[in-house]
């Protein structure tokens, strides 16, 4: 049995676990996956979660990928991620950077086992702001600026490939380099508030086929095993290449829900709630993971040759656009999902749950 | 210093678990991740992860895998341990 099948069975404990520490936020992108803004009442406490860290090293989680919302806003943020340090657990986070101050970017470059990721999805304001808002391409800069000036070392800079970052790589690749820093880029979800705008920007056919050459050449350029669905094009991609939701990922949300994966904050994919019996119990033993756990379907794509390098995409991309889980993937590169898609007559959409979106566009002001 | 001529992996010397990795047990062997690389490495049955495990107790490697490895899988334990050496997973001592 090759080790990716054996990772489709399932591992003792994640290896990537995400955790959104707040669904507070003082931007409102357009595609954030967990429709983030305000905060939700029930969120952990600080007790609650000093005893989530405390399971998470029990449990040898090598790391976890703090996530929101927009994690810094939490007033205990730097408690959490000082006792995650001293547990060993390397923490990951992923900020938009306008909490990160001369200040903060002197605590943060103090502290090991640490990689900060700066979310960017425009190479310049116009890009930027469209998505994340009026003067989140200033802030973003800033805090890089900041950790560079802090000697931080190297930080990552993050961004979703959209239909106009895409275009920009070269660029994103220069910024890097002028930063020390290492580039990530992720695919753009149709989850949360992403549904709303995945249509209009998710990249093109011809548009992944270039990203797929253009990542194939940089194996140091980090994806976060996001674009399993382009190796269907030939050399596989670096990573795991699979869906590894409930076998090797999962989330947790800030009120201690525990969903498949970062991109299914929807009830369908809620395996249960650390607060009943911890985090390992449901890990283990929830019904969902478990039935994630079994030999996939191939389904609609049991006769295509590339099923093997693809395993038929994303799950999150087909829930969200209202395919079945056995159908192609949205962005199949060979445009199955396209025609999958044409092809429904109704196409029922789930809304995202929660939603803890903001009701009033927000503005930031450049301080 | 090391040459560049220099074999990343020299069995006769003693070896150890590097302080940065931690190892965590698997059906199939073990996941292996570096904190200082954040590499992370898999170790693909139980008998290489007991042998990783006990390297720092042995006078050298060649002494660990004389104790826990048949001979005649000795080569491709000597394989396995060099990769390791190669991503930092284990170190000299």
């Amino acid at each position: 049995m090759s080790l990716r099948d054996r990772f489709e069975h399932g591992l003792s404990s994640p290896i990537c676990l995400t955790w959104e520490l707040t669904y507070a936020c003082n931007l409102a992108c357009t595609h954030c996956l967990s429709s983030s803004g305000r905060r939700d009442p029930r969120e952990l406490s600080t007790s609650e979660a000093l005893a989530l860290l405390d399971e998470i090293a029990a449990m040898q989680i090598f790391y976890v990928n703090i996530g929101g919302g927009e994690p810094m806003i939490r007033r205990d943020f730097f408690t959490l991620i000082e006792h995650a340090v001293e547990k060993r657990i390397g923490v990951k986070f992923s900020t938009n950077g306008t909490r990160i101050d001369t200040t903060a970017a002197r605590r943060l470059a103090a502290m090991d086992y640490l990689d900060i990721q700066i979310s960017l999805d425009g190479i310049d304001a116009d890009t930027n702001d469209r998505i994340r808002g009026e003067g989140s391409y200033a802030s973003a800069r800033r805090a890089m600026d900041n950790l560079k000036d802090a000697n931080f070392g190297q930080f990552k800079i993050s961004v979703v490939m959209t239909r106009e970052s895409v275009e920009q790589l070269d660029q994103f690749e220069a910024l890097a380099a002028h930063y020390g820093a290492e580039l990530r880029l992720t695919r753009l979800r149709p989850s949360g508030r992403g549904v709303d705008v995945w249509e209009a920007l998710h990249p093109t056919l011809e548009q992944n086929r270039r990203l797929y050459q253009w990542l194939l050449a940089r194996p140091n350029v980090l994806t976060g095993d996001s674009f399993f669905h382009l190796s269907a094009l030939g050399n596989p991609l670096e990573g795991l290449n699979l869906c590894g939701a409930g076998r090797v990922v999962c989330l947790i949300d800030p009120v201690g829900d525990v969903y498949a994966c970062p991109f299914v904050i929807h009830d369908e994919f809620k395996a249960g709630n650390v607060r009943d019996a911890g985090f390992g119990a449901v890990w283990t033993s929830s019904e969902l993971f478990r039935s994630l756990r079994e030999p996939g379907n191939p389904g609609a794509c049991s006769s295509c040759g590339s099923y093997d390098a693809c395993r038929g995409g994303c799950m999150a991309a087909k829930f969200f656009t209202g395919l079945e889980l056995s159908d192609p993937d949205p962005e199949c590169v060979f445009g199955h999902g396209e025609t999958a898609l044409a092809s429904k007559k109704v196409r029922l959409r789930p809304s995202s749950s929660p939603d803890h979106s903001r009701r009033v566009p927000v503005a930031i002001s450049a301080r | 210093m090391t040459l560049a001529t220099e074999s990343v992996f020299d069995s006769s010397l003693p070896w150890k678990l590097h302080d940065q990795v931690s190892l965590r047990d698997e059906e199939f062997g073990a996941l292996a991740y570096h904190h200082g690389t954040r590499r992370l490495v898999f170790l693909k049955s139980r008998d290489l992860t007991s042998l990783v495990r006990g390297l720092g107790e042995h006078e050298s490697a060649d002494a660990a895998m004389t104790l826990t490895i048949e001979e005649s899988q000795r080569a491709s334990y000597e394989k396995a341990l060099t990769a390791l050496a190669r991503a930092d997973i284990i170190c000299e001592r």
